[in-house]
């Protein structure tokens, strides 16, 4: 209850200033297509040298909290999911957008984020040493399963097929493999020197879900004098809780998976939306709806997301161990006042940790506040005409890919993912399944080659990779994972008896 | 945007600052980090440049730009053969990362495709076990090592930097052969390694290591240096504990321009820079962020970068 004695340090005025700068320009750095949370609390970090402490540490929680949400604003209007956290939040919330619901996915994207984002800081607040612990149960054997885990989403996930969406899976797990190896130092698939570091995941994002869009509204070109404009319906702020109260079982959902993935150093952020989006899936009785524009499919991502923000600092704050860029970013922001997080921030900075801690609660709050104002501006978006829109969205994929590193390298690979997807689309393959495998593949191979090092050096590998409560906790979930999708297929082909209908538009 | 932005923020901060007399520099430099933002070298990176906007420095504020990838690869390749020779662009160098790459081969640059300005840091490696650990010293970690080879696991952040540096002289000096585990996500993710009890041991920074026994996670058990660290004054040198082994692995950190820069503008940096590290506020940040600072003129930086590079052949040459 320590924490609640520092809530008076938020509200001194320059801090409630610095509170509300920082969750505005969050949400506005989020919203931009290419800055992710990591650059947008980079950014951020020189302004900080001239602030105290606390303060600087304001400034850094209410941009990280607020970017992660901001960033489903790009994922719902434009398709342009902001980081990796934001993939699963474009594949109802832009379905919802197109069906002139943009300004409802809004509301739900940021009343589920302050929900989530709440939930998780408590949890920071009061099972620190508990999370801690099971940051650290996790090796690179359970690292290994959980990708897996994670392999074995790829299939229902947002295709017209199992089959496509594996295709599509491989592509991605292909792809992962391009650039230097940081294990084994070899070089693969450098055909040009922009692939040297590998394909940047930004970057790929932007290419993969923006550039199609932008060929698709090109290829229409100027048949339908640009009247292709979707009428926004307005939606109260009222109807908006209403339907998350109806909607508490993705909300539960998410919170929980974001909260449990969130916490595991390395891998959590990237993937707590997906694995929530079909976690939620999977138990909703509405599953058909997922994937052309159902709430509940917003509600998991963006709860879950932000549900990650607050454990994502556990290791960082109790053992010194950023487990995620975002966080190394803000190690940065401590050390520069020479605080180390640890023991140390807890016993001798009490003010600092809390302080920190708080802002991010309330910031969560007026995170939320300002979205739903924004979304009622935002969701003008959709009136913009299609040729326009196509040119905006060019020029920010552009400006975007070239901001993650300044590297035009990074432009190139966009735009040839993206013409590639625009023809792998046509075929009813989908980007989420692609980017999934992009993301698990180098988290499955660095941690089975690690795990298989440690193992020939001690037990060997089958131990290594099959003992112990939490492999085989990991292994019964893989396996259960894989006999539902492959139930659901049998039992769908039963009834309809034909293939599957394209679904895509 | 983010130069920009970085260069709008630093024109900010040293807004007092003022134009300065001489002709070189007339507009904001920029400096390229090839690590992460939040990165030990990033951090330290925009510490030491933070003051050269002031009169006594450059008199011109230097932006960092990231461009991260490869254990360095990326951002080295494209200062070696893209980066403009005006001045205008400095890179951040690693030693003895970028010179065990170049010799390792694969990449665009070797030490002669730069040239050193000045050094400001020297980060050691130190070896580390987790705090419950029944190690206590070197001796009794190579005594383990004795008895179980190659089962002794430890990580480290990568091949061919500044840890597997220190690991390979680590088997050479005692003569035993252990498992060094290269990690996927640089120092953290190895010091991680440890704490959890993945490896027994890690090889990992000295910065990062001190933290984290303030932290009370690690025991650190010897440095890979010439002399103690003033930060960690009751860690003896593996020397002293009986190994053969010299600085070859520490991690220098300084700032570097490409081949064909002007020399007028090489020397007016290598005097100017050296006295801006010197400067007390960029001390005294770095000390409160745990950061050994070690300042070296140009000449210094070349002996030490050829010196350098005769040892890591020799090193290297088996593998």
């Amino acid at each position: 209850m320590e924490f609640i004695y520092y809530f008076g340090n938020v509200f001194e005025p320059i801090s409630l200033l610095l509170l509300i700068g920082g969750t505005i320009g969050g949400l506005i750095l989020g919203a931009t297509p290419g800055l992710s949370p990591t650059m947008a609390v980079a950014l951020l970090i020189p302004f900080t040298f001239q602030l105290e402490a606390v303060q600087g540490l304001i400034l850094l929680g209410a941009a990280y909290t607020s970017t992660v949400a901001g960033g489903a604003v790009s994922a719902i209007l434009l398709k342009i999911p902001g980081a990796p956290a934001n993939i699963a939040t474009t594949l109802d919330g832009h379905a919802m957008a197109k069906k002139g619901e943009g300004a409802k996915a809004l509301q739900l994207s940021f009343l589920a984020s302050a929900v989530g984002g709440v939930f998780g800081v408590l949890l920071l607040i009061f099972l620190t040493p508990l999370l801690a612990k099971w940051a650290l149960a996790f090796g690179p054997s359970h690292l290994f399963w959980l990708a897996i885990l994670g392999v074995t989403i790829i299939g229902s996930l947002d295709s017209a097929s199992v089959v496509k969406g594996l295709l599509s899976g491989c592509i991605g797990l292909w792809l992962a493999t391009i650039g230097f190896d940081d294990i084994m130092g070899a070089q693969r698939f450098i055909f040009h020197p922009s692939l040297g570091g590998g394909i940047n995941i930004i970057a790929a994002l932007i290419g993969l879900f923006a550039i199609p869009q932008v060929l698709t509204m090109f290829a229409k070109g100027r048949q339908g004098d640009g009247i292709e404009v979707i009428e926004v319906q307005k939606h109260a702020i009222k109807d908006a809780v209403r339907e998350l109260l109806s909607r508490k079982r993705a909300m539960a959902i998410g919170t929980a998976v974001g909260s449990v993935i969130g916490l595991i150093p390395g891998v959590g952020g990237q993937i707590a939306g997906l694995v929530a989006y079909d976690q939620t899936k999977k138990f909703s009785p509405e599953r058909k709806k997922f994937g052309t524009g159902h709430p509940e499919g917003v509600i998991a991502a963006e709860s879950a997301n932000n549900a990650m923000v607050g454990p994502s600092l556990v290791p960082l704050l109790t053992l010194s161990i950023p487990g995620s860029p975002t966080a190394a970013v803000l190690l940065g922001g401590l050390l520069i006042h020479g605080i180390f997080p640890g023991t140390d921030l807890f016993d001798n900075h009490p003010d600092v940790a809390w302080t920190f801690i708080n802002s991010m609660l309330i910031g969560q709050v007026l995170m939320c506040l300002f979205g739903l104002y924004i979304a009622g501006m935002a969701a003008k978006v959709a009136q913009v005409p299609q040729s326009v829109m196509a040119a905006v969205v060019l020029g920010l994929s552009v400006f975007g890919a070239y901001s993650v590193q300044s590297s035009m390298g990074d432009v190139y690979v966009m735009a040839t993912l993206g013409v590639m997807m625009f023809f792998l689309e046509r075929f009813g393959f989908s980007a989420a399944p692609l980017v999934l495998g992009l993301i698990l593949g180098p988290i499955a191979e660095a941690n089975f080659i690690q795990g298989s090092m440690i193992a020939n050096a001690t037990d060997g590998m089958a131990p290594y990779f099959l003992g112990g409560g939490l492999n085989i906790l990991l292994i019964a979930i893989v396996v259960a994972s894989i006999a539902y999708s492959v139930w659901m297929e049998l039992r769908q082909h039963r009834i309809t008896n034909t293939p599957q209908e394209e679904t895509l538009v | 945007m983010k130069k920009l932005l970085a260069g709008a923020a630093m024109a900010l901060m040293t807004l007092t600052g003022g134009a300065y007399a001489g002709d070189y520099p007339d507009r904001p430099v920029m400096m390229m980090v090839s690590y992460g933002a939040g990165g030990a070298t990033d951090f330290q990176a925009r510490i030491v440049t933070m003051t050269a906007g002031n009169e006594d420095a450059l008199g011109m504020p230097i932006a960092i730009i990231n461009k991260p990838g490869a254990g360095g690869r990326v951002g080295w390749n494209w200062f070696a053969t893209q980066a403009e020779a005006d001045g205008y662009t400095l890179a951040a160098y690693n030693i003895p990362h970028f010179i065990a790459q170049s010799i390792k081969g694969g990449v665009d640059y070797s030490a002669d495709s730069f040239e050193p300005i000045a050094n400001w840091g020297a980060d050691p490696a130190v070896f580390v076990v987790a705090a419950d650990s029944p190690m206590n010293s070197m001796e009794d970690a190579l005594a383990y090592a004795k008895e179980n080879p190659g089962k002794l696991t430890f990580s480290g952040a990568g091949l061919f930097v500044g840890h597997h540096i220190a690991a390979l002289q680590l088997e050479k000096a005692a003569g035993v052969k252990m498992a060094y585990i290269p990690t996927k996500g640089g120092g953290a993710a190895a010091m991680k390694a440890v704490i959890a009890g993945d490896v027994l041991a890690g090889v990992n920074n000295l910065s990062d290591a001190f933290r984290a026994r303030e932290a009370g996670n690690v025991k650190i058990l010897g440095v890979f240096d010439l002399e103690r660290n003033e930060f960690l004054p009751d860690v003896p040198t593996m020397k002293e504990q009986g190994l053969d082994i010299d600085n070859a692995s520490v991690n220098f950190r300084g700032i570097m321009v490409p081949k064909g820069t002007p020399q007028d503008v090489i020397d007016k940096l290598a005097a100017t820079v050296p006295e801006m590290f010197a400067n007390a506020k960029v001390a005294g940040k770095m000390k409160a962020g745990g950061s050994p600072m070690h300042i070296m003129t140009r000449n210094e930086v070349k002996e030490m970068w050829a010196a350098r590079e005769a040892t890591l052949k020799e090193l290297l040459a088996g593998l």
